[in-house]
Parts: C-alpha cells; sequence; structure tokens
C-alpha cells in the first residue's frame, strides 16, 4: 500500500488514486509516453486518453478527471498494462477512477453505472448473475425499443435453451451478506482516510 | 489429475454458456482429469462489482477462494470462464502482494465466518490446464476425426493472457496455445491477427457503436483470412460474436456469417463425440455449413421453434361468413 494511508490525510489527488487503488498501481511513475492511449481499443470514444488522465490527476485536476467519459470506455482488456514501460496497473486506476466518480456523483451520461448497479442487485441477492434479469432490466430502462434489434438473438438464445428464466440463490446468501456489508463497511472507513474529509 | 472448479454464472445449466460446460466435461473425461465443483460458490462480480466497490467486490471473490480451499484439499483451481479466471487469479495475486488489503478483506471474511490464505488455491484457465498438464501429444492421440479441411480463426480475447500474472505461460499479445491445440486436432490454423483483441465485454448493453465496432473488427478479421469459423475460449466472447453478429451486420450493413464454437467442442468433434452431446446447435450463426466440411451432421435443435402465433383464435368472434358455408 501506498505509505501515506497510515500517515494521516493524503495530500494530492495523484495520493488518493493510488491509496484508493487496490495492489501496486505505480501511478505515480508515469512518464506520458502515451502507449496507453495507443493501445485502447475505445480510445477514439474517450474524450481523455489515459495519459491525459494522469497528467490531469498529478496537477490536481479531480472534478475534470472525474467528469471525464474515458473510465466507462474502459473494456478491462488489459493491453495498456501489459504494455506501459512503468508496469502502471492503467485498467485497476481506470476502475479507482469509476468508484470515485460514482461516489461523487460526477460521473458521465454512460449508462455503464446503473449496469454495474443491476449486475450488483443479483450477485447481492442472490448470490449469482442472472443474464435474462440483468440485460432485460437494463434495457427497459435505457434502451426500451433496442429490444427489437436484438429480437433475433433472444429468439434464439431462449428456443436453444440457453436462456434461463429464474435466477439461482447460493445457499450462504446470509453468510455472503454478511461478508459484503463488512467490505463496505471497511471501504468506508478506509475512504474517510484516504480523502481525509477533502473528498 | 484431479482439480476444483469454478463453472461462473455463465456456464450453469439455463445460461448462455452452457455448452461450454456441455462440451469440456465430455472432453476432460478421456483426457483423464476429474473436476470437483466448489461448493455453494458465488459470481466473481466480472466487471461489474469492483466498479462501484472496491472491498466488497474482493471480498466476493475471496469468498470463493476460501471455499475453494476447502474442496478435497485440492490445491489447482480450474475456471473455464476467462473473465472468471482473471478475477480470481488476480485477486489471489493482489492478496498475496498486499498484505494490508489481505488483511481487510480477511475482516470482512470474518463477518461470515471464512479465511483465506492468500496463495491457498492457484486458479488456472481450462485451456492452460489442457494445454500445459495434459499436453498436446496426448491430445493427438486421442484424435479419431481430425479437423482436416477445416479453416479456424483461434480467438483468445484479452483475460486469459493478461494482465501478465505469475504463472501465466502465453504471450499475452501473441498466444499460441490455442494455435497449436487445433493444429494437434487436424484443423489448418489462420494467423489470426485479432486473436487477442478484445470482443468489447459488457459494451453490447452501453454503448452500441463502440461494442459493434469492436465486434466487427474480429469478425471481419476471420473473414479476410478466409476462416470457416471462430474457435473462443471465453462465453463472454462467444455471445458477443455469436450473439450480436447479425446485430452488428444490420449496424454496418455488412453480411457476415461466421460461427463461433468453444475450442472445447472442436476438441469433441475431433474425439469423434457427437455434435449433440458437445452442445453444438445451440449457436446463433448456423455452424452447419462449416462442420459439413468435415462431415459432420448437426442435428436440428430439439426444442420446436415457436409456432407462429395465429392471428386470430379460433375461439375468437367468428368473421362474417354466408350462411351454410365451412369457413376453409
Amino acid at each position: 500500500m501506498h505509505q501515506t494511508v497510515s500517515n494521516g490525510a493524503p495530500k494530492t489527488f495523484l495520493d488518493q488514486v493510488i491509496a484508493a487503488t487496490p495492489g501496486q498501481s505505480h501511478l505515480e511513475m508515469c512518464i506520458q509516453c502515451g502507449t496507453c492511449g495507443g493501445s485502447c481499443p475505445s480510445g477514439p470514444d474517450m474524450d481523455s486518453t489515459p495519459r491525459n488522465l494522469f497528467a490531469m490527476i498529478r496537477a490536481g485536476m479531480k472534478e475534470r478527471v472525474l467528469r471525464s467519459n474515458a473510465p466507462w470506455f474502459c473494456v478491462s482488456c488489459y493491453y495498456c498494462m501489459v504494455r506501459c514501460p512503468q508496469d502502471i496497473h492503467v485498467t485497476d486506476v481506470m476502475y479507482t477512477l469509476k468508484r470515485m466518480s460514482v461516489k461523487s456523483k460526477l460521473y458521465d451520461e454512460s449508462t455503464a453505472p446503473d449496469f454495474s448497479k443491476t449486475f450488483i442487485f443479483w450477485v447481492e441477492n442472490f448470490g449469482r448473475s442472472f443474464e435474462l434479469g440483468l440485460m432485460s432490466q437494463h434495457m427497459i430502462r435505457h434502451n426500451p425499443f433496442g429490444v427489437f434489434k436484438i429480437a433475433d438473438m433472444g429468439v434464439g438464445m431462449v428456443t436453444k435453451g440457453r436462456i434461463s428464466f429464474t435466477p439461482k440463490r447460493i445457499k450462504g446468501m446470509d453468510s455472503l451478506r454478511a461478508i459484503l456489508d463488512k467490505a463496505k463497511e471497511i471501504e468506508a472507513e478506509d475512504d474517510a482516510k484516504i480523502m481525509g474529509g477533502a473528498g | 489429475m484431479k482439480y476444483s472448479v469454478f463453472p461462473g454464472c455463465s456456464l450453469e445449466k439455463g445460461a448462455l454458456g452452457y455448452p461450454y460446460w456441455q462440451s469440456m466435461e465430455v472432453v476432460l473425461k478421456p483426457l483423464g482429469i476429474e473436476l470437483v465443483e466448489v461448493d455453494d460458490w458465488n459470481c466473481c462480480g466480472a466487471t461489474e462489482y469492483i466498479a462501484l466497490n472496491r472491498m466488497a467486490a474482493y471480498a466476493l471473490i475471496a469468498r470463493t477462494l476460501a471455499l475453494a480451499a476447502k474442496t478435497d484439499g485440492l490445491r489447482e483451481m480450474v475456471a473455464p470462464c476467462s473473465a472468471c479466471y482473471l478475477n480470481l487469479a488476480k485477486t489471489d495475486t493482489y492478496l498475496a502482494q498486499d498484505a494490508a488489503l489481505a488483511e481487510k478483506v480477511n475482516g470482512a471474511l470474518a463477518a461470515g465466518g471464512l479465511h483465506y490464505k492468500p496463495g491457498a488455491v492457484r486458479t488456472r484457465h481450462l485451456l492452460d490446464v489442457i494445454v500445459n498438464d495434459v499436453g498436446y501429444t496426448p491430445i493427438e492421440a486421442k484424435v479419431t476425426k481430425p479437423l482436416t479441411g477445416l479453416r479456424i480463426a483461434p480467438y483468445y480475447g484479452c483475460l486469459f493472457g493478461r494482465p501478465k500474472l505469475d504463472g501465466v505461460v502465453d504471450d499475452p499479445e501473441y498466444p499460441v496455445a490455442l494455435d497449436k491445440l487445433m493444429q494437434a486436432l487436424g484443423a489448418e490454423v489462420v494467423d489470426y491477427p485479432m486473436k487477442a483483441h478484445c470482443c468489447g465485454g459488457h459494451m453490447t448493453q452501453i454503448s452500441e457503436a463502440s461494442a459493434f465496432e469492436m465486434i466487427r473488427r474480429l469478425v471481419k478479421g476471420a473473414a479476410d483470412y478466409k476462416a470457416d469459423l471462430i474457435v473462443t475460449v471465453c462465453p463472454m466472447c462467444q455471445m458477443n460474436l455469436d450473439g450480436f453478429q447479425s446485430a452488428m451486420n444490420r449496424y454496418f450493413k455488412t453480411d457476415y456469417h461466421i460461427p463461433v464454437l468453444y475450442f472445447t467442442q472442436m476438441m469433441g468433434l475431433a474425439f469423434g463425440e457427437s455434435a449433440r452431446a458437445l452442445g453444438i446447435g445451440a449457436e446463433i450463426v448456423d455452424a452447419r455449413p462449416a462442420l459439413a466440411r468435415i462431415g459432420v451432421e448437426v442435428p436440428p435443435s430439439e426444442e420446436t421453434p415457436p409456432a407462429a402465433k395465429p392471428r386470430r383464435p379460433k375461439e375468437a368472434l367468428p368473421m362474417p361468413a354466408m350462411p351454410g358455408r365451412e369457413e376453409v
């Protein structure tokens, strides 16, 4: 972990991002080479490439970073991460920026956070994800006409027995719920230290 | 050889990736691999939980790792889905590297009466186990119906080889395990330049334009190399390339028809198993024309497609008719 966590409130946005990223992110090592953005399949959709974001993080431009659409276009392909000459865990940092942006309610118009929330609903209540519930709920909320566009796929999946109509619930749901609640409590304590009342 | 196994939500009966599970079970038996399912495993969180809660996401995965550590004393767990594999293996790696993180995650696990010692279970991708623990030569020896004449585009996607975690044996950008495996089955393997590119993951649900573009590149790449089919190692990739191929075609006004099958299904065919036992026929882009090239007949799906709904039920109010004339 980054040294600033135990020594009271981190001073800079860079410190906060590093402290909120599990593992060794090496974010402070960025040399602005741009390999990340050049390797990104979603690069053209992003308003700022990862390199831009990392420079802005260093410059303390918190709000602009957390309003960027870039993390929401990250597809977790890890090309940037294996190519980064400084071994920066770019994908992990993107997830940190997603979390920070949702917590501070700064995220762009992407429906991705809502998709994640719907996904998590099934996990937190059943312990398993549920494709039909996830896709239909998300689509009804954000793209009700989209269902016609993939109707042939849907019919194919149903007639070929590839879609389940009932979610499965794990046996140890109570135990899982206790674990997740506790984890969120620990995360909240952690965040309070990382943000130092500033975030 | 015995391993524990984490099926993942996508491989359950009734889920989109079930044919992967079916074909895996069929081909592992003759290779002498026994799998014990981790009891009461939970979802790996995919790419969604970590986008909102980091500790809960780690604790969710650690619960499964803790349960795996209790499975018959087995130290290695197989994950057939690349996304599950990555989540489990990466979490274990980070927990081992970061004692403070491990302590917090175990603090959460304790609330559910569990504990996990980082490194206690090594998670491995199914393809890794098949090519490295079994090996190409014993697999070749099991081939009774070689896939001769079939041009295959081997598709690894992202998470089989990236990020480069300890113990990952293939190249993160130019993997070859699946190429060699398909060659061992007698297939002609094209040097598919898109083999480790991204299928778009959850993007079909979030941004059509970017999702379809990623799917288009992969399908076009295979078509340009005149591949008969794409072979995949992940249920998410399979769904994006197969299930969304027609929607992508409509979006770009293209007309690609490249079937997408699992590598375990190809192994099964080469071992002489029937297409039905391998779950072939459940794919959306018809694989029959491609498989006919190697003399495999795929029976039509058992389930009859729903009959077209009559526009007007018989018992509805009758249309006016001349008395004495039966409706034809």
